[in-house]
């Protein structure tokens, strides 16, 4: 992704004459910036310091609500769910996506034609355009204990044994909702290493196939290797989505049953609005937010020196 | 075309068995791919097929069976107990005021960032990447409180104000570097002719920068129109939620029947697939450049 450094490029020449008078431009910018984002958020980690119930006085407690919540089994059931989460929005997706993007470039489209290859392409991401909230129609749907078009299923082909509240019981639930966050996130890489491919140099494989290189060897030592920049973009890409996941817990399960598929970003809005602890809610969205930046700089660290060497 | 060409050589040349021995593994891989995405696509399909059968139909037939005659009361039904019409309304001018107003903050932005390399960029490019990638959890009882305050809680425009800025982070750090790499003589030309900055940002860069702001446009109206957790925090009266919000609290209602939550899932899903299909080409173009969201 060369795109993505570009902004920290030096100046070039013959810059420096047009340099003066452009901040005017990025005044109204700069200003709703301020407003939107650098007030709301210096509000917050100032009110994670404090007992809030967003009305009344706000006393400050000092590090109380950060103490409290390492001591919240809450805090950290919700912290291990989203380390299931990063595997159904990130990982699975991102390995698979990147054997079919492969599967669909270095075969489909040679072999069959590139019409057949876009149809699957459009057909994968398809998923990905659906807002969340028809999402959670979707699958609450199928899945329904009582009328679910999954159970009907089973029992007419008779494993009637299998049917479930899948979403509904605490033992399956938060699986049930990391299978279908791999159905909604997986079209993104596979598009994502399809358009990274355009890029390789079609002499390559055409190299390594004169050299007799089998479909598997040219998968790992081109495809894999010149696709790292795509690579690390959608891996963090959809890590930092699985840590922020909000839309599909609300829809499916309200975090569910008996906290099984709490999430931070949720556990944050419960104790915002409805149980009027905003200090305490502040305080997991600064962790939150903090574990994210963290993880942004690594990224930028990652991409830089595979940049470097690429 | 260019494709079978190239492949026909290889299939008469004897040195390459391979052409050959690939043949049944070829339609193998097909099918398995197809299998794949029959399972992807067969939750959409489901619920197409239930959204206009009757709940009798459903009850002698099943998920799975074709409706015997098409049922429309589902949907319609649907439609005006949530009074849909006046929720598209709602997701689509909000999600075009945002995408409107993000690509001109955007613009403005980059034109100062990379083109103008106004002082200390680099920060404020940092500052914009880091804005786009907090969480919305960090933001919003603020933005509550605040909204609150100036009497905009419960309003669109609120949800305009918040969507135009988040998005234009993302707009500036993509657009700044496409301008970085804006042809010099261009500029020079108009500086020559005497073009004041505003001017050429009008008539020189806008216009041939085009393109990519469609691609920025694009993107700001469909996240625009998906967004969930903020409209579902600030629209909390009926007549000003969006589409998503309305699907969203809705679910699961007890006075839903059975196929008539699946018209409702139709009717949210045939929005989106509308502008995947009218913005298809912009998309792919894209979507790798909007690779950091």
């Amino acid at each position: 992704m060369p795109a993505e450094g570009k902004p920290f490029a030096g100046p070039r020449k013959g810059a420096n004459m047009r340099r003066k008078g452009y901040w005017p431009f990025l005044v109204p910018g700069v200003l709703a910036s301020i407003l939107v984002i650098v007030v709301p958020l210096v509000m917050t980690v100032y009110t994670s310091f404090t007992k809030w119930n967003g009305v009344g006085e706000q006393r400050w407690i000092g590090f109380d609500n950060y103490t409290r919540l390492f001591e919240d089994s809450l805090f950290w059931g919700s912290f291990s769910n989203i380390l299931l989460l990063i595997l159904a929005m990130a990982v699975v997706p991102t390995l698979l996506g990147l054997f079919l993007a492969a599967v669909l470039f270095d075969y489909v489209a040679k072999r069959f034609s590139n019409r057949w290859a876009s149809l699957f392409r459009s057909g994968f991401y398809l998923p990905q355009i659906i807002p969340v909230a028809v999402t959670g129609i979707v699958w609450g749907w199928i899945l329904h204990p009582e009328y679910g078009a999954l159970n009907k299923i089973l029992e007419s082909i008779g494993l009637g044994s299998l049917a479930h509240n899948w979403l509904g019981e605490p033992g399956s639930a938060l699986y049930s909702v990391m299978g279908i966050m791999i159905w909604v996130q997986l079209g993104y890489p596979i598009v994502m290493f399809m358009a990274g491919l355009q890029r390789v140099d079609p002499e390559l494989y055409e190299a390594a196939d004169l050299d007799g290189a089998s479909w598997w060897q040219r998968f790992r030592k081109i495809t894999v290797y010149l696709i790292r920049p795509e690579f690390y973009v959608v891996l963090v890409t959809t890590t930092i989505a699985a840590l922020k996941i909000f839309g599909p817990i609300f829809v499916l399960t309200g975090g569910g049953p008996s906290n099984a598929t709490l999430v931070p970003s949720y556990f944050a809005y419960k104790n915002f609005f409805e149980k009027a602890q905003v200090g305490y809610g502040s305080a997991i969205s600064t962790v939150l937010t903090v574990l994210i930046i963290a993880l942004s700089i690594v990224f930028l660290r990652l991409q830089n020196r595979a940049e470097r060497k690429a | 075309m260019t494709l079978t060409a190239n492949r026909a050589p290889a299939k008469t040349d004897p040195a390459t068995p391979v052409a050959k021995r690939t043949n049944p593994l070829r339609f193998v891989i097909l099918a398995a791919l197809l299998a794949l995405l029959l399972i992807v696509v067969a939750p959409l399909l489901i619920i197409a097929i239930n959204a206009v059968k009757s709940p009798a139909d459903y009850a002698t037939g099943g998920p799975l069976s074709l409706p015997p005659h098409l049922y429309w009361d589902g949907i319609v039904d649907f439609w005006k107990r949530v009074d849909f019409g006046q929720k598209l309304w709602n997701s689509f001018i909000t999600s075009f005021t945002v995408a409107v107003l993000g690509v001109l903050l955007s613009v403005l932005n980059a034109y100062a960032l990379g083109i103008g390399k106004v002082k200390g960029r680099l920060w404020f490019l940092v500052f914009f990447l880091v804005a786009n990638l907090l969480p919305q959890e960090v933001l919003v009882y603020p933005l509550y409180f605040l909204s609150k305050e100036v009497q905009l809680y419960d309003s669109l425009i609120s949800i305009v104000i918040i969507f135009t800025v988040i998005q234009a982070a993302f707009g500036t750090y993509l657009l700044t570097s496409v301008y970085q790499e804006f042809p010099t003589e261009l500029l020079d030309a108009a500086d020559v002719d005497g073009a004041g900055k505003l001017r050429t940002l009008w008539s020189v860069v806008v216009p041939v920068s085009r393109p990519t702001l469609g691609v920025l446009f694009t993107f700001f109206f469909i996240w625009t129109w998906n967004e969930f957790f903020l409209p579902l925090v600030f629209l909390v009266s009926n007549e000003n939620q969006t589409v998503p919000v309305a699907l969203g609290v809705l679910q699961g209602d007890r006075l839903m029947d059975v196929t008539m939550t699946s018209s409702s899932g139709l009717i949210g899903i045939l929005p989106a697939l509308l502008f995947f299909l009218i913005f298809q080409r912009t998309l792919t173009r894209g979507i790798t450049a909007g690779a950091i969201k």
